[in-house]
């Protein structure tokens, strides 16, 4: 924004802007500094804010009790797992709506958006039992399916509207230098394409990396994710501040960093593409 | 373009994702509304056969319903009122000429990025805890009882994290609408001698009308579903204090394994979020015409 004001007014608006961004990630960065601390100092009255006795034993001592690794390994194959499934189901339906519309196109996407809004546990109680029949309570994909059909609407979605604005015209004229059609696919479309899908793939992967109703009803100790590791620090057993704050800060940052990376696409994504 | 051949070829692309999708929809709803009308308890297998109304009646006739159904019209509220103004304070200022903005942004964005039981533990043990948390801490500083915000004020505690989750989401849908205003507008109005209250009241909160809709609904859908953050803080309680619609049809049906009802809690839980859709599918409707 290239709006001429005078410095005082600048600064005056970057200490109130600052003032209230930390507030509002104080949360995180506590967490951060006791994940560091040991579990006398987590609890210290008046607290300290950075650690006396910098300690990496709360990470260990969360591996040993709740099987971190374990957990995230669950995470990533589910979340990655379900996005490839969503993306290999939806890059042909949205591939054919951005580019062969029909009269019922707008249709079928309003009611593929209506499947998103029914809620979790309108159908849970059915799923569960499903499950249970089928011995998939518990296994990684079991819940990688379960994951996918929540995403499916968004990943298409986006896809569509990224998948809508490339232009039609630049197709027209590859045809006419005599393309073939697998050449105007790989040359033409895929460099065009990849961008939007990369977009959704990563929000995808940060939905269902924290996606917390089925992770937690219909898995525990095998197939359990992040969300059900983190879920079985919720009754406090005696000094546990800074293991908790240790597994928080392993739970989340895998993700965090990701996030950064992905705002834009996070407007688009989660707005189905109404605000860009 | 469209032969016959491209129109074949198109509905293939599209079938897999229609008809599982389809599925998804239709079977379990299917079954939840067929439970929902069956005497079925997992513990009980002499109860079985046609219930009629009876779970309807059952569910909706207890008193954790109505409370249950209040918390979640509080909970859904609360958040919006808070998230919307606060998004639209926070995405004015993030609209400044500031310095850091890029780092400023990655702060304010960042409580969306934590996954729901993480940041409902942190806020739980961290920060609302009476004997260590830092608003304990806070408390004794200023010579005043510390406050055991889950015990004293479950559902307005639970508000406070979900809010915390949200207002990220709002801040940056509603400023990148902000950005989306042209700076030439803007400009016009200043010289035009409007001030900046008129120039918000008049230009800015207009143009991000649309936006704040959609956040309204979009959020409202979600919102309608919080779960962890009960089953993680409260289990629901103290007594069905913190209980909203969804974590009562899991109380229902899967802690008390009793189907019946629950599937009748859930038919009322998706006859609510279909209200909200009609408005939503609305809203998203007329952009893609745009």
């Amino acid at each position: 924004m290239a709006r001429n004001v005078s410095v005082q007014t600048k600064t005056g608006f970057t200490i109130l802007a600052w003032a209230v961004a930390l507030l509002l990630f104080s949360p995180i960065l506590w967490t951060i500094v006791t994940a560091f601390k040991t579990e006398a100092e987590a609890i210290a009255a008046p607290p300290t804010f950075l650690p006396l006795t910098f300690t990496l034993d709360n990470f260990f001592d969360v591996q040993d009790r709740s099987d971190y690794i374990k957990h995230a390994w669950n995470s990533i194959l589910v979340s990655v797992g379900s996005t490839l499934l969503g993306l290999v189901i939806a890059i042909p339906a949205a591939w054919s709506m951005a580019f062969a519309p029909t009269k019922r196109t707008k249709d079928i996407l309003m009611w593929m958006l209506s499947t998103k809004m029914m809620p979790a546990v309108g159908v849970l109680i059915p799923i569960y039992l499903i499950f249970r029949d089928l011995r998939l309570l518990d296994t990684v994909h079991g819940l990688t399916i379960i994951m996918t059909l929540i995403n499916l609407p968004i990943i298409i979605w986006m896809l569509y509207t990224y998948f809508k604005e490339i232009p039609v015209d630049i197709l027209e004229a590859a045809r006419m230098d005599g393309a073939e059609l697998w050449n105007e696919i790989v040359h033409v479309l895929v460099p065009m394409a990849i961008p939007g899908i990369a977009s959704t793939l990563l929000l995808n992967v940060i939905l269902a990396w924290n996606e917390a109703f089925w992770t937690i009803t219909l898995t525990s100790g095998r197939a359990g994710t992040l969300t059900a590791f983190i879920s079985s620090f919720s009754s406090p057993q005696g000094l546990f501040l800074a293991k908790l704050s240790a597994a928080s800060l392993l739970a989340i940052a895998p993700i965090l960093l990701l996030g950064w990376f992905s705002q834009k696409q996070l407007v688009r994504g989660l707005t189905f593409g109404a605000v860009k | 373009m469209a032969t016959r051949q491209t129109r074949t070829l198109a509905r293939t692309m599209m079938a897999p994702a229609v008809i599982v999708l389809l599925i998804w929809m239709a079977v379990p709803l299917g079954m939840t509304i067929w439970f929902s009308f069956q005497n079925y308890s997992l513990i009980n297998p002499m109860m079985t056969g046609f219930a009629g109304w009876g779970n309807y009646e059952y569910v909706i006739g207890d008193p954790s319903f109505t409370q249950a159904l209040l918390n979640t019209l509080l909970l859904v509220g609360g958040v919006l009122l808070i998230t919307v103004i606060g998004g639209t304070f926070l995405a004015l200022l993030l609209d400044q000429p500031v310095w850091g903005q890029g780092i400023l942004r990655i702060l304010v964005i960042s409580p969306f990025f934590v996954m729901p039981p993480v940041a409902a533990l942190i806020w739980k043990n961290g920060f609302m805890h009476p004997g260590y948390g830092m608003l304990g801490h806070l408390y004794e500083a200023l010579g005043l009882e510390p406050v055991d915000w889950f015990a004293q004020y479950p559902l307005f505690s639970v508000i406070v994290i979900v809010a915390w989750q949200w207002l990220p989401f709002a801040t940056l849908i509603l400023l990148t609408a902000l950005q989306s205003l042209s700076e030439e507008q803007r400009e016009a109005a200043e010289m035009d001698g409007a001030n900046a209250v008129n120039r918000f009241r008049y230009i800015i909160l207009p143009h991000m009308a649309r936006a704040i809709t959609i956040v309204i609904l979009i959020q409202t859908i979600f919102l309608l579903g919080i779960f962890a953050e009960i089953r993680v803080t409260t289990g629901g309680g103290p007594g069905y204090a913190s209980t909203n619609i969804a974590f009562l049809v899991f109380r229902t049906g899967i802690l008390s394994n009793d189907i019946g009802a629950g599937s009748a809690g859930g038919v009322v839980a998706v006859i609510i979020a279909n209200i909200v859709a009609i408005f939503l599918m609305r809203a998203v409707g007329k952009n893609l015409d745009a």
